[in-house]
């Protein structure tokens, strides 16, 4: 177990670093530094200070390690705006983001369960059409629009939900509704087509012919098997989440890590934007650790006592793990 | 297998060796396919008897499968039961609902399945599957199931059951994992165990364990065993009688012994024909010409009439009912051959 | 070998699907390209879904081309006596059939302006994806060995990070522009076309047809763009299609941002964002981009579907079914 959760962190610190060293790239290959972490109209006397104040005239290689070192310590500079340090300002803006998601994704992953088991036993039925209707949806309207109209309808026109804000329970409705969509439609599709093949493996004959009941045979046999799959994808779907919650949380005046990362990038506040962006690669490379621990909890399979199934993303073995993944990106934004 | 303890499966006092625990008449399955209702499985009528083995002998795709399969309960969605009765002990089980089978299934009747690694869940442990007929029928604890899943596995000779128990499916081999899955099939004492093609994806060697136990279960515990299989041999060396099965009808019944001595049917006569005993080196190896009709291609009349070297007008016409021929023998052919007729011996 | 068989194009990209039953009974001829381009289109027409689709993406591409030509100034011609005019009122002429926005311009003329900033960043960046991705990911599949290993792992660490958070630090960094918007979108959606196509092309190079090729001596290259490209190219205009969606999505979420297309240029995307002051006002002003947005999507997500079957010679015959209710469902299973 160790060994395999080892190579599982290796591989995914790989994109981690590369974020944070792209971070520091970029940073340094627009020429002076100084003009992103400082307002327009700074002075030249400005910059030549904060130039000295960062040690930007020291060698590259210095400052890079001051700069990992700064990483380490979580500490990014100060914001712009309010001379707040920029990491306590990330992890403040956190939690709201991480509530949201978090509730997101639970009833994305239960409502697709639900809808798409259904589904799967009755293929052409109602549920069936909700979930190619819905899987559709998620593909197609944008979800800026969706939370727009959202407003305009439910907030406005009919005034049931407020149109921003943390405040009550109905505040959360229009955003989770919003951030609901697309997780939920890629989900619906893969669940059922996980249930579909499931349903019809040799096992679930052998449980029937045991005197399993339907429900059984349903939540026992075909969804525990058809969960590693979902559980891939629904990884995935919790990394794009990032995407729809800097929408989501920008439109509804949601104070997350979303919100930060537009205010930030409006206000041209670089140390904020990057303190949430590299913030947020942390909780990416931890969220992955956590999938895979689960997948290996799920199927006992790709625990290294058994045939590494999912052992590595390249090489000769690749053909499954790369077409799950390609599901992914396809659907998701 | 020398570790079996008769604690586990002890001979059901209710049963009585050689007597009639199923009888199928009349069976019909459909199935609904974009081409429209096929007959997959026609008019099929057979008994099998306590302590005694009925083989469903035939070529793959002669509906033997989904004729266990129906008296089993486990059609797929497409398949149904549209005709005939399949009494098990007593109770009709074509005539039950889903639900009300249920309780039949692994007390009454078990069934073994072909390929052991698909049909086990790969996501439990062998403990956790075994246990659960006895958590379903016999409400039993997890820790009570599991200690009856240790049983079981040493009743049917995998070593060290104890620590095995956790296991899953894939850290076994293939001979080990058609033990587990015949373990669960007997868990329940049932009075009926089909067995469908028990042994066709095993080594010979483990072959002849698996056809071991299979056996040594029957005799402790009078068993009705069900074997669907394609292979002549197994047939004539494990069945007591046999209904050879063509294009989803029975075409000839009767006790082993008779009819690979004296085969009726032109059908069953090819069929024994083809076997390549006492052929010299060079020889031609006999075979059935043709192929059998596909589902929604059968012909009206006698269901062999294109293969068939005896095949008269008649034939074409009307389809021959499965009549009595001699003492305990059904054929279903208008021209029944008699012993050793040496009319197919050219073909 | 100096001429290699077209007809490869036609084979199944193997272990796909296994042939359905009756595949054998309507198995086509195998006529050149050109025969089967017009076979396509039959096809195309004979399915009611996917002509509308096609005929939606046409008028869109229409616009696109010719529309800002034909309406001249009247996208950016003000009059702010006349701001926020409701829709669907005749009464100031066809321009203004969709109303007006806050500066009293014409909600048409603006829509179609904006289709073309729209397409001019979707079609690019997916182009410049596909044929890069495309051609990467079919050399390291035919390859093999380190050069799979390694773009695989460059893939892995750009689709392991949110794309649009990528997005938002390249344009901090740099000015958001439309070639910046191009440039960056087409770099995040590379990968997609990579492994694609390295998965497909990785399980051609074995082939007895590919074999035979090298047998022959044909170079590495002359294999790839003769029987690789062309056995692995539908599969890959089929995934661009839906890419088109995903990138026109990407390019509106960025101008909804404040962080895409910058005004006076104005996209869908933008226009939702700079009606969404006025949503309780003039709800068109927000309404009628997106509107434009998902008609668009929806269309190339059916066209899509239809293409996904329509090239796959396994799946073709149930084109040909009477009902063709199955195109509207993306079956989960298929696009794994």
């Amino acid at each position: 177990m160790l060994t395999f959760l080892r190579r599982r962190i290796l591989s995914s610190a790989l994109p981690l670093l590369v974020v944070i060293l792209g971070v520091f790239a970029l940073a340094r290959l627009t020429g002076n530094p100084a003009s992103l972490y400082l307002p327009l109209n700074a002075t030249e006397q400005m910059r030549a200070d904060f130039t000295e104040k960062n040690g930007l005239d020291n060698p590259i290689w210095v400052q890079m390690a001051e700069y990992f070192g700064g990483v380490l310590r979580l500490d990014f500079g100060e914001s712009l705006r309010t001379g707040e340090s920029a990491a306590a300002m990330a992890l403040r803006a956190f939690p709201a983001t991480l509530q949201l998601a978090g509730t997101t994704m639970l009833l994305a992953v239960v409502l697709a369960v639900i809808v798409g088991s259904w589904a799967a036993l009755k293929p052409n039925g109602i549920a069936d059409r909700i979930s190619s209707f819905i899987s559709m949806a998620a593909a197609s309207v944008p979800d800026f629009w969706l939370a727009i109209m959202g407003i305009w309808v439910f907030a406005i026109t009919l005034g049931w939900l407020p149109t921003s804000g943390v405040g009550g329970l109905d505040a959360w409705v229009l955003p989770i509704l919003t951030l609901l969509l697309r997780p939920f439609g890629v989900l619906v599709q893969i669940v059922r087509g996980a249930m579909v093949s499931s349903l019809s493996e040799p096992y679930i004959k052998l449980a029937r012919s045991k005197g399993a009941s339907e429900f059984r045979v349903v939540t026992r046999h075909a969804l525990r098997n058809a969960a590693a799959p979902a559980l891939t994808v629904a990884g995935d779907l919790a990394v794009g989440l990032v995407n729809g919650a800097v929408v989501v949380e920008s439109i509804f005046g949601w104070p997350g890590i979303g919100k930060l990362m537009i205010d930030s990038i409006l206000q041209r506040d670089f140390a904020v934007l990057q303190a949430a962006v590299l913030l947020t690669a942390i909780s990416i490379f931890i969220l992955n650790i956590l999938i895979d621990l689960g997948y290996a909890g799920l199927d006992a399979r790709v625990r290294p006592t058994g045939k590494p199934r999912k052992a590595s993303k390249t090489g000769k073995a690749t053909a499954a793990p790369a077409k799950e993944r390609k599901l992914h990106v396809q659907t998701t934004p | 297998m020398s570790t079996h303890t008769q604690s586990v499966s002890t001979a059901r006092e209710d049963l009585t060796e050689n007597e009639v625990v199923l009888r199928v008449t009349g069976l019909d399955v459909d199935i609904r396919t974009p081409k429209g209702v096929l007959r997959a499985v026609n008019n099929v009528s057979f008994e099998a008897r306590a302590g005694r083995t009925l083989a469903l002998l035939g070529e793959s795709g002669c509906g033997k499968s989904m004729t266990a399969k129906a008296v089993a309960g486990l059609l797929d969605p497409v398949a149904d039961v549209t005709g005939g009765t399949v009494v098990l002990n007593g109770t009709d089980l074509a005539a039950l609902s889903p639900k009300q089978r249920l309780k039949y299934a692994g007390p009454e009747l078990g069934i073994v399945f072909q390929d052991a690694l698909t049909a086990l869940n790969p996501v439990y442990t062998v403990g956790t599957q075994l246990s659960e007929a006895f958590r379903i029928h016999q409400k039993l604890s997890a820790k009570a199931a599991k200690v009856k899943a240790i049983e079981l596995m040493r009743h049917v000779g995998i070593p060290e059951p104890e620590s095995r128990v956790d296991s899953f499916p894939h850290q076994f081999s293939g001979g080990m994992r058609q033990r587990i899955l015949i373990a669960m099939a007997v868990a329940l004492n049932p009075r009926l165990l089909i067995a469908d093609e028990p042994t066709t994806a095993l080594d010979v060697t483990v072959q002849a364990q698996i056809m071991k136990l299979l056996r040594d279960l029957r005799t402790e515990s009078h068993l009705a065993v069900v074997l669907i299989t394609h292979d002549l041999a197994l047939v004539a060396e494990e069945a007591d009688t046999v209904a050879v099965m063509y294009a989803g009808n029975v075409v000839e019944t009767g006790p082993v012994r008779e009819v690979f001595g004296s085969p009726k049917h032109p059908y069953t006569r090819g069929l024994l024909d083809s076997v390549p005993a006492d052929v010299g080196r060079g020889a031609d190896l006999n075979s059935i010409a043709g192929s059998p009709p596909e589902l929604h291609r059968i012909p009206e009349g006698c269901v062999y009439q294109s293969r068939c070297p005896v095949v008269q007008d008649v034939c074409r016409a009307i389809r021959p009912a499965l009549e009595a021929e001699g003492a305990g023998r059904t054929v279903a052919c208008h021209f029944a051959l008699t012993t050793a007729s040496k009319e197919l011996d050219h073909v | 070998m100096s001429k290699p068989p077209r007809n490869v194009t036609q084979l199944p990209t193997g272990g796909r699907a296994v042939a359905p039953p009756g595949t054998e009974a309507i198995a086509l001829p195998r006529p050149d390209v050109a025969d089967k381009r017009i076979r396509l289109f039959h096809l195309l027409l004979k399915d009611r879904f996917a002509s509308v689709a096609a005929l939606i993406l046409v008028v869109v591409g229409l616009t696109a081309l010719f529309g800002p030509t034909l309406m001249g100034d009247l996208a950016t011609r003000q009059d702010l006596s006349a701001t926020n005019r409701p829709p669907f009122s005749f009464a100031d002429g066809w321009a203004f059939i969709l109303g007006s926005d806050s500066l009293g311009r014409s909600m048409v003329a603006r829509l179609v302006v904006a289709t073309q900033t729209t397409l001019s960043v979707a079609l690019p960046a997916v182009g410049i994806s596909l044929v890069i991705g495309s051609l990467w990911g079919v050399w390291a599949g035919y390859h093999r060995g380190i050069r799979e290993t390694i773009s695989m792992r460059i893939a892995d660490v750009v689709m392991s990070f949110p794309s649009l958070l990528l997005a938002v630090v390249i344009l901090y960094v740099f000015s958001p522009s439309a070639a910046n918007i191009v440039l960056i979108l087409a770099v995040t959606r590379i990968p997609i076309y990579l492994r694609t196509a390295r998965a497909e092309s990785a399980e051609l190079q074995s082939r007895t047809f590919v074999d035979a090729a090298r047998t022959f001596g044909t170079k590495p290259n002359a294999i790839i763009r003769r029987h690789v490209i062309p056995v692995v190219l539908p599969t890959l205009l089929t995934l661009a299609t839906l890419e088109f969606c995903y990138v026109m999505l990407a390019e509106s979420s960025l101008s909804f941002l404040g962080i895409g297309i910058q005004p006076p240029d104005v996209s869908w995307g933008l226009m939702v964002a700079q009606g969404r002051q006025y949503l309780q006002t003039a709800w068109w002003l927000s309404f009628f981009p997106g509107l434009a947005i998902v008609v668009t999507t929806v269309a190339a997500n059916v066209l899509a579907a239809w293409l996904r079957i329509a090239t796959d010679p396994a799946q073709r015959w149930r084109l040909t079914l009477p009902r063709k209710r199955m195109i509207m469902r993306i079956p989960a299973k298929e696009i794994q």
